[in-house]
């Protein structure tokens, strides 16, 4: 079957403006199937496009979109533990877990999804969560194909979806403090939003001059682009329903269109990576994580096109 | 509810016993798998040598518990099944776990078996705690190394089960348990494989000035001049580069060591049940003088003396000491 096509919570910080015109051209332009809002990240930045999802909601649905929101990866403050307890509790959207938290306040049995910060790496974990209403899984971005495989068995059985990032810097750690702030010499509580400065994450290269990590406030991400292109007819086959693809700060629908034409066999891999050089992107692309090696590696695919 | 239980690292056999005599209330160690988070060549448990070390610390009136804190990948959840069944048969006294699925199965399988909610499962709020004591029967959480002590003064009157807090040792920047760094740059994964950093994946490689490159798998992770001393590469301790640091800065935490001595009265009167120490990869030299010295002082505390502490400062790495987030929300 084909995979579902999906666009990510953004995880840096966008002004409001950017991330409205964002998401209007995804509505017009781009060809995904699911669309996920809603800040993930820093619970600080949610004031600032609260106010604006409703009517951005409403546009990707209008253009024929499956909306769903997302909730906060780390959960400590008061402020978070309201934002996790509001999300679980409403009843008109379809929502995607990022911390237990929000799980705790889940009426029985309601139907939600389980995000990648959620860490669902086994069946087993899969089946307490689908038991109790999960019906839609995103894998950590390190999980090996391997592995992947027999998550998609599980999943097919229990009826639930399972989907994984194929596009996008991996997120690689969290943490309470943030490292944006910390290299302006501030703290968290006083970041003066540091990270809106670096639309794409701030670089951390080792002293050797080699681009390595990327800050996004309290987030550590790769260098790195994630890119499973070549790797899509695989993940069709061995049952994956949904392919993630990570808002960058780049041309986010000519991304898409690639992997839409992938996924329904239009084009192959090699042209498939003709049009990726035509897409204005710095970092440099890896796929170690899927075939089991380092994440930062970019490994030949024995790739072919869809049957 | 006892306060103040000490709960020490052990590797091998020998530091178990070390720690037992020292004073240690419990042990927590692993098997020699991916089954604990410190699957480090040399270090952990055969089966018959946890049986032997179980009735050791039984003998004495010490507890043992099992780290089973990884999480298992789809297709190979059978190793972490067996260790389960391993410790049950081997008459540990409770399990630590991260992963909800080996918490399921130990919750359904040996219900009798004390369950510990490991720092590798980055339960921060009472809201995530109740849901693994409601949905397993979590009789105790480890927390963070990231809330200040009001916090955890407050989340010990929402939640119904005890604290363990880390007083002692590594301290760890990075949420626990959801950290893929050391994957993305070796292939082996923490979380999945117990290793963070691995030994055989490290290089000390010296310049032509005679300075000192570290590095993990193909990365840089820092340069020390002649006169500095080269620290293990960590990534979450290394120094990087951007334009606002060009020469290089710790991006994350300075090489530093948690020592939470003087907090211990405070943590205690936060409703803190346990404090435990990091450490199972350090040797038996280590564990007996940090666990006597912290007997010491919990002993003290109880009988309401002023603790003394002042042997540990030369303990700890590089002889920098922080108190991290428990002092202060302007750690993060």
């Amino acid at each position: 079957m084909t995979p579902g096509l999906t666009i990510g919570p953004i995880h840096y910080f966008w002004a409001a403006e950017k991330k409205r015109d964002f998401y209007a051209r995804i509505a017009d332009e781009a060809p995904v199937d699911t669309v996920y809002l809603g800040e993930v990240i820093c619970s600080k930045r949610q004031p600032f496009f609260d106010q604006h999802l409703p009517e951005v909601a409403e546009r990707l649905s209008r253009a024929g979109k499956r909306v769903v929101f997302s909730g906060l990866a780390e959960v400590m403050l008061k402020r978070e533990r309201k934002a996790c307890a509001e999300l679980a509790g409403q009843n008109e959207l379809e929502i995607e877990v990022n911390n237990a938290a929000a799980l705790f306040h889940l009426p029985p049995g309601r139907r939600h999804r389980i995000g990648p910060f959620m860490m669902v790496y086994n069946g087993e974990t899969l089946a307490h969560l689908a038991e109790r209403g999960a019906t839609h899984v995103t894998v950590p971005v390190e999980m090996p194909a391997t592995s992947v495989a027999g998550m998609a068995q599980r999943a097919a059985a229990l009826g639930v979806g399972l989907e994984v990032q194929v596009f996008g810097r991996a997120g690689l750690a969290t943490s309470a403090r943030c490292y944006h702030a910390r290299a302006y010499g501030r703290t968290k509580d006083n970041c003066q939003f540091v990270c809106e400065e670096h639309s794409d994450g701030l670089p951390l290269d080792t002293r050797d001059g080699e681009a390595f990590l990327r800050v996004n406030g309290i987030q550590t991400l790769s260098h790195s682009y994630v890119n499973l292109f070549a790797e899509v007819p695989a993940m069709a086959e061995i049952g994956v329903t949904d392919l993630r693809l990570l808002p960058q700060d780049t041309d986010m629908v000519a991304v898409a269109s690639v992997f839409d034409d992938i996924r329904n066999a239009r084009i192959d891999t090699t042209e498939a990576e003709a049009r990726f050089d035509e897409i204005p992107i710095e970092a440099p692309f890896s796929n170690g994580f899927w075939y089991g090696e380092a994440g930062h590696r970019r490994i030949e695919a024995n790739a072919r096109p869809l049957a | 509810m006892t306060t103040g239980e000490l709960v020490c690292p052990a590797g091998t056999p020998a530091a178990l016993r070390t720690a037992v005599d020292a004073g240690a209330d419990s042990i927590y160690c692993g098997f020699q798998n991916a089954t604990n988070a410190r699957n480090f060549p040399g270090l952990n448990f055969t089966p018959q040598e946890l049986g032997k070390a179980v009735q050791y610390a039984h003998e004495k009136g010490a507890k043992v518990l099992l780290a089973l804190n990884t999480y298992p990948p789809e297709g190979k959840f059978g190793l972490w099944r067996e260790a389960a069944d391993l410790g049950a048969d081997l008459d540990v006294d409770a399990y630590i776990v991260a992963d909800m699925g080996v918490a399921a199965y130990v919750a359904d399988n040996h219900p009798d078996k004390r369950l510990h909610l490991s720092v590798q499962a980055a339960a921060a709020s009472p809201d995530a705690i109740r849901y693994y004591v409601r949905e397993f029967g979590v009789r105790r959480v480890v927390l963070p190394r990231i809330l200040t002590i009001p916090e955890i003064r407050e989340i010990k009157q929402e939640i119904p089960c005890e604290i363990e807090t880390f007083i002692f040792g590594n301290h760890g920047l990075m949420v626990e348990g959801r950290c893929s760094l050391t994957n993305y740059a070796t292939g082996l994964s923490t979380n999945m494989d117990g290793v963070c950093s691995p030994a055989h994946l490290v290089e000390y490689r010296r310049d032509a000035e005679g300075g000192m490159a570290t590095r993990l798998g193909p990365f840089t992770i820092d340069r020390f001049g002649p006169d500095e001393s080269a620290g293990y590469p960590t990534i979450c301790k290394g120094r990087f580069c951007n334009s606002e640091h060009p020469e290089g800065y710790y991006a994350f935490e300075e090489p530093i060591s948690l020592n939470l001595s003087r907090l211990l009265p405070e943590l205690m009167d936060a409703g803190v049940n346990a404090f435990k120490i990091e450490g199972r990869q350090r040797s038996r030299a280590y564990v007996k003088k940090v666990v006597a010295a912290f007997r010491a002082a919990v002993d003290d505390i109880r009988d309401g003396l002023e603790p003394a502490l002042s042997d540990l400062a030369a303990l700890t790495e590089g002889q920098k000491q922080t108190e991290g987030a428990y002092k202060t929300k302007k750690w993060r």
